[in-house]
């Protein structure tokens, strides 16, 4: 089922990193699966430890189902002064979880992360792809709830 | 050739765009083209203007004026008083702009000259510009050995954090032959605060691409690696774009300007960890391992990617080079402070009046840069401290503020210039909050190798937790310096250091 | 050699090869660098920071273990700094170590708390742990405790690099950095082969054996069970060590004396199933060898190379030697033939083996290795389990006086005291192949081209005219390049060019075991080895075929060699195994 992610890449260890990317984008889950895990150790001949060290080690990565929209947000300094922290409350209430937890609905998992490189608009999340910058605790909610309608 | 009274360029960087800036251009179009002012005042987009919570900005030329906090609804009448009437429209205009002719003067912008200037997107502006004259003059007029003599003169110091003489590193490497040899440029940018790197690749990509190819001219590297942090998805697509560019028109591949010098650069993704910043961790990221810093000695100009020597520089180092091989060293060794030639850029945040991304000489005081470029404190709040360098920085009091700061100074003083970025906090700020907050950031950023950083971290963390906690006794925060001495002296990278 | 640079440490000029790390040459001038993390013979991981020092006009301390050496540098190993910097990285490390030092098992052979009582670190402000991780204990043969881990590395360095197996790994990062198995499913559920190489490693007491020393205690002290006792080659070069003695002392005397003291009924010795496995193996051998069998034929002694092979190999499966190790097809005869033979009930019997090996407990464990209507052998004992026992018996082992095996499982010749190193069965198998063969000995018994550390020997042996190509591999790094060798040979030309191959998991054999004392190396385990070769040589009997012993069991038991008594009893058959747990799949080989 990961053939059609390995036909881009040549079976090279450098192409781990891509090829992990590329099957957590395309599971529904947005994670890796021990499977996947164990198809990628065959294509690539790496050992199956050596890839979870490397899966374990970045924060893109996660070994355990997500929800749709993986949130998030940024705890790093300038955002932590321009107070993420009530934001982060703010999710936690608005989506009933805390950090590192998906809802029930499978909707929403929420995640601390380091600087994503958007200071200048502090606080500033990711919901997948996208960033959402300049947030109060009033537009957090407005956003979890738009994506709440528009996805359920 | 259409000839345009006048052009607005939008910025379309990842902030903007997600403000809405594609659908402001969209708007913008349509109204022009409802007035029929479609055929004389051309719509543009470009890299960041250098304005941050300003929301989506644009500017006008020539009449050099900026509109930021645009919004859909702001349209029809922007084109009616601006374009239609001739009269800039007062409520949404940018004081700074005006007053301090920032960052519309351009004279002294060296890395970010074209940014919000040209369309990044498209290597016809940039050509327009003079782009790749200096590829050119490299490959056809020079020597390998010239530019890296040239790069050595001008002083140019890495932008990374280090500050270590580029040209002095790419002449370890240059020399050694029959093998393969590799540039890699790191943009793997995670100092928290700092984004410069990205805006420098957003609006600018060309600019990044050029300085690589004369990079690896000079160290005889025929194959080049550009590292982008995961997330930077727009980064990466410009940039891609701009390479697909530049094969098209001959300036990579194989015989460039029938020089027999063969050149192919690749984007590489990282996955989101800091670290990878460190250059043998990033070498490890780009093996398809767990980012740890390797030992050094070897150092990577010796054995780098997969053994082979390779240079590895930062975004804005390399963006200096092609203006120092166009206007050459000498041009370049006047700008800045002798010790540290060129340009810094800084992006200055926290409780300035105007945050926003600048390019200043080297040795620029931080009192210049936070009442100049960043229009001074916030109305009511007195400046209390900096945070110079990002995480990995220092905390810099009303003592240094009129330090010219450049690698050599501060390093005098013990502290960093690191990536550039400038957290002014004000004197409501609790420091020990702050702290909390870089600590917490290390403690989950430190690779986790080595027991200086993992446990010291950690350890410092707690204290902190304590302090706040109203636990701790007296001697904890000497306690904490004691440990954070420890830990400098101790750890096997800069990250712990 | 290479080029030699002068450098000077502490005021001690020195010339050292250049290349040399710091810690390397202090080492060759009897300087001791304070080091946790370092151990001499893997790669530096440089995590500790205890072996930092000064080097003049540099600004920083640097670590010794990974900077190499230059022309006229000029190091300090010791200063006010340097000491404060160690006893504060000390303190760092014990913060998150659990400390119960005295009843840890690696109290006393602790490279940490030697480090924390040589330089003084206070432990008494030190808090409990703040959070405690689960202790691993999925495994037979290992466990795992996080919780006294500190990260040193090493015992990943030694799963991945030295045995190639894979099952350890670092993962996370930052604080939240720990040593685990993929996915945390437990040392179990991976491909661990439980050669235990990264226990001897191990500084601490992360990793120990599963210990059980408690139930053989409630067998001992149970006057209804008859207990049996064997030791396999290895232990009585290396079991003086835990008392005190020199590396490479022989103390097979003592040993004795000290299991008839534990109270075990019969004391016998794996050497004497070491002979009979020659007689197995040179049979099956000679057997393939003339009539066209599988070749390479491959030993089967080490239960670590075994589950390895069934993992990573499963088509080389065929080329294995069908024997039981010496341990196993021990516990089949004590069963069988010496249950018979004494007039025993075999349920009475409680099998006890010391072995130099935790891949012993999960072989012992093996569900197939019930041949003799019983669990063939009951329990697995480590050296340093066995020597725990004695201390707790009180026994002063170090001026024991020496006694001797029982007979009747207890003789052996100096071709199975060998098996112990590597090499070893190699050697002992063609002292015998040569005789059933020519009917003559070894122009020299000492076959030394299979001797020493080389990682993999070979050599080309004269049988007569008839050529014999023999390969020789220990640590399953080495094993792995060897058998991707005969792989390729085999698919390329439907051939191997060697005949017979000796492969031992751990590094130098048996006396490099996983249940072996803490903390040995390379050059240690070569000491060891050298004194078994000695007892060999010093033995008057050397060939197995001359052991009386085992002529007794085939005449009165099991007919000849490769009878189908000695097959249904001494031999085995293996498994395809999954490279993710490690878990069977499906046979491999047939029982015979």
């Amino acid at each position: 089922m990961y053939q059609e992610i390995f036909k881009k890449y040549r079976p090279t260890k450098d192409n781990l990193i891509y090829i992990l990317h590329d099957i957590q984008d395309n599971d529904p889950h947005n994670y890796v699966s021990e499977e996947a895990v164990q198809s990628v150790s065959e294509y690539l001949k790496v050992p199956v430890n050596h890839i979870y060290g490397v899966l374990t080690f970045y924060t893109m990565y996660s070994t355990k189902p997500r929800g749709k929209n993986v949130i998030r947000l940024c705890e790093s300094p300038p955002c932590f002064i321009k107070g993420c922290d009530n934001i982060l409350n703010k999710l936690k209430e608005t989506l009933g979880v805390e950090s590192g937890e998906t809802t029930t609905d499978g909707l929403f998992t929420l995640e601390l992360c380091a600087c994503l490189g958007l200071c200048g608009n502090a606080p500033v999340m990711m919901i997948n792809d996208e960033f959402y910058g300049d947030l109060t605790e009033d537009k957090a909610e407005t956003i979890i709830n738009t994506i709440r309608e528009e996805r359920a | 050739m259409n000839y345009f009274r006048s052009h607005i360029l939008i910025e379309t960087d990842e902030a903007s765009v997600q403000q809405g800036a594609k659908d402001i251009m969209a708007a913008l179009k349509q109204e022009l083209a409802k007035h029929k002012l479609d055929k004389e005042i051309n719509v543009l987009e470009t890299g960041s203007l250098g304005f941050f919570e300003r929301g989506v900005c644009l500017a006008v030329y020539p009449d050099n004026v900026v509109y930021g906090d645009v919004t859909l609804n702001d349209i029809p009448q922007l084109v009616e008083e601006h374009f239609l009437k001739g009269r800039p429209l007062s409520r949404l205009m940018l004081e700074k702009a005006e007053k301090k002719n920032i960052p519309l003067e351009y004279a002294k912008r060296i890395v970010l000259e074209n940014s919000g200037n040209i369309d990044p997107e498209k290597i016809t502006d940039y050509l327009g510009v003079g782009g790749y004259l200096g590829w050119e003059k490299a490959l056809t007029e020079m020597k390998p050995a010239d530019i890296v003599q040239a790069v050595k003169d001008s002083g140019l110091r890495g932008r990374g954090g280090a500050g270590f003489p580029a040209g002095l590193k790419w002449s370890f490497t240059a020399p050694i032959e029959g093998v393969q040899k590799y540039v890699v440029i790191n943009a793997d940018e995670g100092e928290p605060g700092t984004f410069k790197d990205r805006l420098i690749m957003e609006g600018d990509p060309h600019k990044l691409l050029e300085g690589t190819m004369i990079a690896a001219y000079a160290v005889g590297a025929t194959k080049a690696f550009i590292y982008i942090r995961g997330e930077y998805k727009l980064c990466i697509a410009r940039l891609q774009n701009a390479i697909d560019q530049a094969y098209e028109y001959g300036l990579l591949g194989k015989d460039i300007f029938g020089s027999g010098f063969d050149l192919e650069i690749e984007i590489e993704i990282g996955a989101g960890a800091y670290i990878c910043g460190e250059e043998t961790a990033l070498i490890e990221s780009m093996e398809g391992n767990r980012g740890i810093p390797r030992n050094k000695p070897p150092y990577p100009g010796q054995e780098g990617v997969w053994q082979k020597p390779t240079i590895v520089n930062n975004v804005e180092t390399i963006a200096n080079v092609p203006a120092i091989i166009t206007k050459g060293s000498d041009w370049y060794q006047k700008i800045g402070t002798p010790e540290c030639p060129g340009t810094k850029v800084y992006t200055i945040l926290g409780d300035v009046a105007v945050p926003g991304l600048c390019e200043v000489d080297m040795g620029t005081s931080l009192r210049t840069i936070i009442n100049t470029y960043g229009g001074g404190m916030k109305k009511g709040s007195r400046f209390k401290a900096a945070l110079v360098g990002g995480a990995a920085g220092i905390f810099l009091g009303d003592s240094m503020l009129d330090v010219k700061m450049d690698f050599h100074n501060l390093a005098e003083y013990k502290a960093v210039l690191g990536s550039g970025a400038i957290l002014v906090l004000n004197d409501a700020v609790n420091i020990v909050d702050v702290l909390e907050s870089v600590i917490r950031f290390f403690r989950h950023e430190s690779c986790g190798k080595c027991v200086p950083c993992r446990n010291g971290n950690e350890q410092l963390y707690r204290s902190i937790k304590k302090i706040k906690a109203g636990l701790a006794s007296e001697d904890e925060l000497d306690k904490m310096i004691l440990l954070a001495d420890a830990m400098y002296k101790t750890s096997f990278c800069a990250l712990g250091q | 050699m290479s080029k030699m640079i002068n450098i000077n440490i502490d005021g001690k000029n020195i010339q050292v090869e250049e290349g040399k790390t710091i810690i390397e040459a202090a080492s060759a001038a009897g300087i001791n660098i304070p080091s946790l993390c370092y151990h001499q013979d893997i790669k530096p991981s440089a995590g500790c920071g205890i072996c930092v020092v000064e080097i003049e006009g540099q600004p920083q301390p640097k670590r010794a273990c990974c900077t190499p050496a230059y022309e006229g540098m000029i190091v300090r190993t010791n200063s006010v700094e340097l000491r404060n910097l160690r006893k504060m990285l000390l303190e760092l490390i014990l913060e998150d170590h659990h400390v119960d030092c005295p009843t840890c098992i690696a109290n006393n052979k602790c490279d940490l708390q030697d480090l924390a009582y040589i330089m003084g670190v206070k432990t008494e402000d030190q808090g409990v742990l703040q959070t405690k991780k689960p202790i691993d204990e999925s495994s037979v043969s290992i466990v795992r405790d996080p919780n006294k881990c500190i990260q040193c590395g090493r015992c990943v360095t030694v799963c991945n690099d030295v045995q190639t197996v894979y099952a350890l790994t670092t993962v996370n990062r930052g604080f939240e950095a720990e040593i685990n198995t993929p996915f945390s499913k437990g040392m179990a559920d991976s491909t661990c082969i439980n050669c235990g190489q990264c226990v001897v490693f191990c500084p601490t007491a992360a990793l120990t054996e599963k210990t059980h020393t408690d139930p053989v205690w409630e067998e001992l002290l149970n006057p209804k069970k008859h207990l049996v006792i064997q030791a396999a080659p290895a232990v009585r070069a290396t079991l003086g060590e835990e008392f005190g003695m020199e590396e490479g002392s022989l103390s097979v005397g003592k040993m004795y004396a000290a299991f008839r003291k534990l109270g075990f009924d019969a004391v016998f010795d794996t050497n004497f199933t070491a002979d009979l496995t020659i007689m197995e193996e040179g049979t099956e051998f000679i057997n393939r060898f003339k009539e066209g069998g599988t070749l390479p034929l491959i030993t089967s002694c080490s239960p670590g190379w075994i589950k390895f092979m069934e993992t990573f190999y499963p088509d080389l499966a065929e080329n294995v030697s069908t024997c039981k190790s010496p341990q196993q097809m021990f516990g089949a005869l004590v069963k069988t033939y010496y249950a018979e033979a004494n007039n025993i009930d075999a349920k009475d019997i409680v099998s006890v083996s010391i072995m130099p090996c935790t891949a012993k407990k999960f072989e012992a464990d093996r569900p197939e290795m019930t041949d003799s209507g019983y669990k063939d052998v009951d329990y697995v004992l480590t050296t340093r389990e066995i020597a725990r026992m004695i201390k707790e018996a009180g026994i002063d082992f170090a001026h024991l006086e020496d006694e001797k095996a029982d007979d009747f499982m207890g003789i052996y010749t100096g071709a199975a005291t060998i098996f112990g190193a590597t090499g070893g069965v190699m050697e002992a198998a063609l002292r015998s192949a040569y005789f059933l063969l020519t009917n003559e000995n070894l122009p020299s018994l000492d076959i030394e081209a299979v001797r020493g550390m080389e990682g993999i020997k070979e050599a080309e042996v004269d049988i007569k005219g008839t050529k014999v190509k023999i390969a020789v591999a220990h640590s399953l790094g080495k094993a792995r390049e060897l058998m991707d060798k005969v792989r390729q040979q085999i698919k390329e030309t439907g051939k191997s060019e060697y005949q017979f191959i000796e492969i031992m998991a751990c590094p130098g054999g048996c006396v490099g075991g996983g249940g072996q004392p803490f903390q040995s190396n390379l050059a240690a385990r070569a000491r060891r080895g050298q004194a078994l070769y000695k007892e060999d040589k010093d033995l008057k009997m050397r060939q197995s075929h001359e052991n009386p012993a085992v002529a007794a069991v085939y005449e009165k038991f099991l007919e000849s060699p490769g009878s189908k008594k000695a097959h249904k009893l001494l031999h085995t058959n293996y498994f395809q195994r999954d490279k993710m747990s490690g878990a069977v799949v499906k046979e491999a080989t047939h029982k015979h």
